[in-house]
């Protein structure tokens, strides 16, 4: 593993509770943050458009809404994160084929299993797949 | 004709790092070909070889999604403003049920 995502337990948290609130269709969103931080400070959680076990799909309007939100604010999408609810939390050929955004941590939550998840994150550029460390910190203390 | 045209990060190297070019063109088809023209290889990633739009990228003139403008036949006029960005999307199915299911 090389390289790291740094983010707040909270925001951990929240999208640990967005995948659990939606489960079993998977669950997506972004965390965004200042351009260049390389910090995702600002959870968006996002309909799947999909609806689905097995599928995730960012609606077309919502995320150009966002995306124009992103940019009037100088802020970039840090981490894109999904829910697998039934499989592991590594990135499926679906997943390496559709990842757009080479800036970003790719976060995925399994909620397979209804005591405890599995959280991992990974970097996916030209269809190639690094799993990096999650530093999960907590605010509170660093503030 | 100019048409202003937003691009995502990950089609800037055919931009040279540009994150807005101008193009001309009164459809998105005429659009993507003048573009194309500028930016050698712009086009594969926006059309499927069957002529198609990739699925892989949303398109929006001003604030609409060009799908439902008629796709690769919207019309376009001077001062329009198109964004592409990359589709989000993806999943534990597999990739061709997936992209089935796009429908597009």
């Amino acid at each position: 593993m090389n390289g790291v995502l740094t983010i707040d337990s909270a925001i951990v948290d929240a999208i640990v509770a967005h995948a659990r609130r939606d489960h079993p269709d998977e669950a997506c969103g972004v965390v965004a943050g200042p351009i260049g931080s390389d910090l995702p400070t600002r959870l968006i959680p996002m309909d799947n458009a999909a609806r689905s076990m097995t599928f995730y799909e960012f609606d077309s309007m919502e995320q150009l809404r966002v995306w124009r939100e992103m940019d009037d604010n100088d802020e970039e999408p840090v981490v894109i994160y999904h829910s697998h609810t039934a499989t592991e939390a590594y990135p499926s050929r679906t997943d390496i084929s559709f990842a757009g955004e080479p800036g970003a941590h790719y976060l995925l939550v399994s909620t397979r299993e209804s005591d405890s998840e599995e959280i991992r994150s990974f970097r996916i550029v030209d269809g190639v797949v690094t799993e990096e460390e999650i530093n999960i910190v907590d605010a509170t203390v660093d503030a | 004709m100019a048409i202003e045209v937003r691009i995502p990060t990950i089609l800037r190297s055919y931009t040279g790092g540009a994150k807005i070019v101008e193009g001309a063109g009164d459809s998105l088809t005429a659009l993507i070909d003048d573009l194309d023209a500028k930016h050698n290889g712009l086009k594969g990633r926006l059309i499927t070889p069957e002529g198609g739009l990739h699925k892989f990228v949303n398109i929006y003139v001003n604030d609409e999604d060009v799908r439902f403008l008629g796709a690769l036949d919207a019309k376009l006029s001077d001062g329009d403003s198109i964004t592409i960005l990359p589709a989000v999307a993806g999943g534990a199915l597999g990739f061709v049920a997936a992209a089935a299911l796009l429908g597009r």
